[in-house]
């Protein structure tokens, strides 16, 4: 049985606007919880190893920086078969390269999700080194979760907003959290 | 320049046809090479260059040491853990903190199950489609490499309609026209020799090594809580064990997780002795002519050991993985390594994008100074933002140029064997010569590319071994009663002393990688991270020696210029790494160029 959805923030924490899925992805989980079946994950810039979190799953979500040509700090969503294709065509960073390479191995396998939706926020700086998000970027966390929220509602994956004083266990250790956001 | 003959013995020629590989793919990282040809399209130089530029020395300055291993283990998209352990291992050496037994076992079950399972990606995924033609595997006729298989070992995929579903599920993806990883091959290059049978068998393998591999990775799960980025602590490890606890939500290591561990590495085991090293000694046995890609392989190698079979000891005698360096093949006289000597390891700048105050001596990485510097040289082709063809008279990479007691030095797997079997130690010299004598090779032999692939397999299976070694030891332990996990006595920084340095090493899957740390008033003064493709990938020093990967690629034919398959198989066998070596773009902003030839 495979998991209903997996959440996954991809990206380099370290490197300014990159770092924009992982973000994403701890702010989500910061603020609601969900079942058991739903995997939220930071894969940072992880390739092979996160090829069992995407054959484990029927509906993928991705949080990434992509080069969309557009101003800087939009976002943009793109659905299933056009998933793999924006992050062959619009490549800006290592990490990119072997997701792209995680997605062909699914489909070979044949264990490729049924369906997927990649959140995509246009980055203003990749270049500073141990730079957090900028602000036009950091702003569209908030809008970026909303919308997840409303495609996984649609595929019936139901999230509960996190109690005052809930105790949280963070998906990075607490070093790494505190730098960006 | 024409003809010159490098003080590390190489002789060079820059007088050919130019020829660019840019990104090599199938790495981590972005790494760039280019190569003068003769008119027999033989390699006469080779310049390796790193195009990006990592600065984690810059970052961690300021920060709190206890912490320093998270952001380590983000540079990689590879080895986390092995960047991890040499952080914590670093700030322990430099506080001296006292690790568990407990915590030694499970970092060494840790590190041993990431070079079992690196080892595996890297031969399939990586490495392995430098040799194995995917589309040939179309032709292949499932009876008959149903019946190889079967020769070669008593793996039980392996009849031959398991190797048809296999052609049939390829067959539909290739046609599909998602080629994905397969996309940059040069199927159909005369330099691939392999029958199509044998083709299909690697390419089923290939497949289960995918299915596989994330077995393995479990154990990081167990004990550093999730993966990717699984937990590390500077003192010892994270995870509590409770042999007789429940399992829940937050509760400790219990003997059902320690069982499936267990379970995982008994498959481990048997994956690798059973397949992989099966398909290599296939491999192996059609390309043993193939004998280039020496460099400086059984030349000048060196290894920091590592495996500590008793915690918070790193003598020799301690040491699974022993520690040395040979200097100018002298394997008789293997000689000592020491981190803390300020006359050993030292790194170089002036073919770097770096400066230092005096660009002839090298600096010590206590002393190390990372300030980027990218400047080209006169004999550069193309503009900062377009290089078409590097100077290597001049600056060229942004990787150093470490050395050792001046010397260039190979480091990785192939180096590691090597200095086992010129200790004469059981666990290196026995497969290696069995494996020798069933290919009907001289030692020479393993001096070259396809002896660094075989090196790598024969330590996975090692690894695999170990992993048992180190398993039972700390079940010995926990059942002997001791539980303690991890040290806090210097856990806050009011024990530490106003200023100390410290040394963290590792053999990481790819080679000798050490982190040099200097604290101050409880703050990170200084950071310095040398890591394996910094010594195997590095650029000219002062004195002209070229590193590793430049010394291998020389006097290699290539079948077909056009497609620089060797130039790939040669670089693979480092099993390069690039994201540690270097990292994102160039200072000013401006993007390297990417030359893809093809």
């Amino acid at each position: 049985m495979r998991n209903t959805a997996a959440i996954l923030g991809i990206g380099n924490v370290l490197w300014a606007d990159e770092g924009f899925g992982v973000r994403a992805v701890e702010a989500l989980h910061a603020r609601y919880c969900t079942k058991d079946d739903v995997e939220i994950i930071d894969g940072g810039t992880q390739g092979l190893s996160l090829l069992p979190i995407v054959e484990n799953t029927e509906y993928l979500l991705i949080f990434d920086a992509i080069d969309f040509g557009l101003p800087y700090g939009t976002m943009k969503s793109v659905f299933d078969e056009d998933v793999p294709r924006y992050l062959t065509a619009k490549k800006l960073s290592l990490h990119q390269t072997s997701f792209q390479d995680v997605l062909a191995l699914a489909q070979l396998s044949g264990r490729i999700p049924s369906r997927m939706a990649l959140i995509g926020v246009q980055p203003l700086d990749l270049n500073t080194y141990g730079g957090s998000l900028t602000t036009p970027v950091a702003a569209q966390i908030g809008p970026a979760i909303d919308l997840a929220l409303l495609y996984l509602e649609d595929a019936n994956v139901k999230f509960m907003p996190r109690l005052k004083g809930d105790e949280i266990e963070p998906l990075s250790p607490l070093s790494v959290v505190g730098v960006g956001v | 320049m024409t003809t010159i003959t490098t003080p590390n013995g190489f002789t060079i020629d820059n007088s050919g046809k130019r020829m660019v590989v840019d990104p090599i793919t199938r790495i981590e990282g972005h790494l760039r090479c280019e190569v003068n040809l003769d008119q027999n399209n033989v390699i006469r130089n080779a310049v390796s260059s790193g195009t990006m530029w990592r600065g984690l020395e810059v970052i961690l300055k300021g920060r709190d040491p206890r912490d320093a291993w998270a952001f380590c283990e983000r540079i990689c998209g590879v080895c986390t853990g092995i960047h991890a352990l040499a952080s914590v291992r670093a700030v322990e050496d430099a506080l001296g903190i006292k690790i568990p037994e407990n915590a030694n076992s499970i970092r060494n079950l840790m590190e041993a199950t990431q070079w079992a399972q690196d080892h595996l990606v890297h031969f399939y995924h990586l490495h392995a489609l430098d040799w194995v033609d995917i589309v040939s595997s179309l032709k292949a006729d499932p009876r008959a490499t149903s019946d190889l298989a079967q020769n070669i070992s008593p793996w039980p995929n392996s009849s031959p309609g398991y190797f048809r579903d296999v052609q049939t599920k390829l067959k539909k993806f290739v046609d599909s026209g998602q080629l994905g990883p397969f996309m940059n091959g040069y199927w159909g290059n005369p330099a691939y020799l392999l029958p199509p049978e044998a083709n299909l068998m690697a390419v089923s393998h290939y497949l289960e090594a995918l299915d596989f591999q994330r077995e393995i990775v479990k154990i990081h799960t167990v004990f550093g809580g999730k993966n990717p980025h699984p937990n590390w602590l500077v003192g010892g490890m994270a995870c509590a064990i409770n042999v007789d606890g429940p399992l829940a939500a937050g509760a400790p290591v219990n003997m059902v997780q320690l069982n499936l561990v267990s379970s995982i590495i008994d498959r481990t085991i048997a994956f690798i002795d059973q397949v992989y090293i099966p398909d290599l000694m296939a491999i192996a046995s059609v390309y043993k002519t193939w004998t280039y890609g020496r460099g400086l392989a059984g030349q000048n190698v060196m290894s920091y050991g590592d495996f500590p079979l008793h915690a918070n000891e790193f003598s020799e005698h301690n040491l699974l993985m022993p520690r040395g360096a040979i200097v100018d093949g002298k394997l008789d006289a293997v000689l000592d390594v020491d981190l803390r000597d300020p006359s050993q390891v030292q790194e170089f700048v002036n073919h770097s994008w770096y400066r230092y105050p005096d660009e002839a001596a090298g600096l010590h990485p206590w002393a190390g100074i990372t300030d980027p510097d990218f400047v080209l040289g006169p004999a550069t082709v193309g503009t900062k933002t377009d290089i078409k063809q590097l100077d290597e008279d001049a600056k060229y990479s942004f990787i150093k140029a470490p050395r050792w007691r001046g010397h260039a030095m190979e480091v990785g797997p192939l180096s590691r064997f090597t200095i086992g079997y010129a200790k004469g130690i059981a666990d290196f010299k026995e497969p290696v010569d069995k494996m020798l004598t069933d290919l009907g090779l001289p030692i020479d032999a393993l001096f070259t590319t396809l002896g660094r692939t075989a090196a790598r397999g024969l330590e996975a299976s090692w690894a695999a071994h170990k992993m048992r070694l180190f398993f039972d030891q700390l079940m010995s332990n926990l059942r002997a009663g001791d539980l303690a996990m991890v040290n806090t006595e210097k856990w806050e920084p009011a024990t530490w002393p106003k200023e100390v340095k410290g040394i963290g090493h590792v053999e990481a899957p790819r080679g000798s990688l050490g982190h040099w740390i200097h604290i101050k008033d409880q703050k990170i003064e200084a950071y310095q991270a040398v890591v394996p493709t910094t010594w195997n990938g590095s650029p000219r020093d002062p004195s002209g020696n070229i590193g590793a990967f430049e010394a291998a690629l020389l006097h290699t034919p290539l079948a077909d210029a056009a497609q620089p398959l060797e130039i790939l198989r040669t670089l693979h066998s480092f099993d390069p790494c690039l994201a540690c070596a270097t990292h994102v773009l160039a200072q000013d902003g401006g993007e390297l160029v990417r030359i893809q030839v093809r």
